[in-house]
């Protein structure tokens, strides 16, 4: 299983996603944000840090790159895409997934390990995890709280579309304590805690975000 | 060359934490009576005369302004107002 990994300027968190699918058993694929070749792979990560400099709105300028359009292309044919921070934060600007992440209530960064409930299992990126487990994943954000208007968010909590949510509430005031949604298919799926910082106990807080990675390799093979 | 004025300002509806904060330092100058800061962002754009108003609703509403959280303005400065339809 190919799964890309794409660099924008600004990424940071493009090596550890790399290292997170090679840890799963898959083969990662890095992709270039200024071109629009997905290099034949199964599935993609879009990840954390400032592409642009989060110049104009997180995510926004990011969304608008040629590699973007090919993997909005991709994502309505059904291909997994995973959106972590930053990622999450283009995913939403690209309109691949409802809603937007705005500063946090507290105006603060926000750095901590967060405990996070696992909401939905039907998704290509959370199949591998029981129903309702408590995972714990490193939170970085500044923009990490999620809002939406009414209609989006009875639609994402009635369609079982909220993946993870904050346990103890939302440090960043994310409305309904959102940490993570998925598309309607359950295809697409962003969250702003990073797993690809939790895939070993000698640099993360658990492995719990290996749970990630394995699941899409469930849902490709399947 | 035209001049146009972009204004974006969050929604009503959506938490402004950074104006609140603006209204809280306002006492500190000794001004009382500003009930409510919403902060917004402000582009001035000179264009050509290719760029007619429907270009210039797509670049608000499609980039500058992210229509999920924001409202936006647009106007010509030296022409009249114009407003999304």
């Amino acid at each position: 299983m190919r799964i890309g990994v794409i660099t924008f300027p600004g990424s940071l968190d493009d090596v550890d996603a790399t290292r997170a699918v090679r840890s799963a058993g898959a083969e990662p694929v890095a992709l270039w944000h200024a071109e629009d070749d997905l290099r034949g792979v199964d599935a993609v990560i879009v990840p954390g840090g400032f592409s642009y400099g989060d110049y104009l709105r997180a995510g926004a300028i990011a969304s608008h790159q040629p590699v973007l359009r090919s993997v909005a292309a991709a994502a309505r044919g059904g291909m997994p895409v995973l959106g972590i921070c930053n990622g999450f934060q283009i995913l939403c600007e690209a309109g691949l997934l409802p809603g937007a992440l705005v500063r946090n209530s507290g105006l603060h960064f926000l750095c901590r390990d967060q405990r996070l409930r696992v909401e939905s299992t039907a998704t290509a990126w959370s199949s591998q995890f029981e129903p309702g487990a408590e995972i714990l994943l490193p939170l970085k954000s500044g923009e990490g709280r999620y809002v939406a208007n009414a209609s989006t968010l009875a639609e994402l909590e009635g369609e079982g579309r909220v993946v993870f949510r904050y346990v103890g509430g939302a440090p960043n005031g994310a409305m309904n304590d959102i940490a993570g949604i998925s598309s309607a298919d359950g295809r697409v799926v962003g969250l702003m805690p990073h797993p690809e910082h939790a895939i070993d106990l000698l640099t993360g807080p658990s492995d719990d975000g290996l749970g990630l990675f394995r699941s899409v390799l469930d849902a490709l093979v399947g | 060359m035209p001049r146009v004025v972009v204004d974006v300002v969050p929604k009503p509806e959506i938490l402004d934490p950074q104006g609140q904060a603006i209204a809280r330092a306002l006492p500190r100058l000794g001004i009382d009576g500003v009930l409510e800061v919403r902060q917004g962002k402000h582009f001035e754009l000179d264009v050509d005369d290719t760029v007619d108003d429907d270009a210039l609703h797509r670049i608000a509403g499609e980039l500058l302004a992210n229509p999920v959280i924001e409202d936006w303005t647009v106007r010509r400065v030296e022409d009249e107002a114009v407003r999304r339809p």
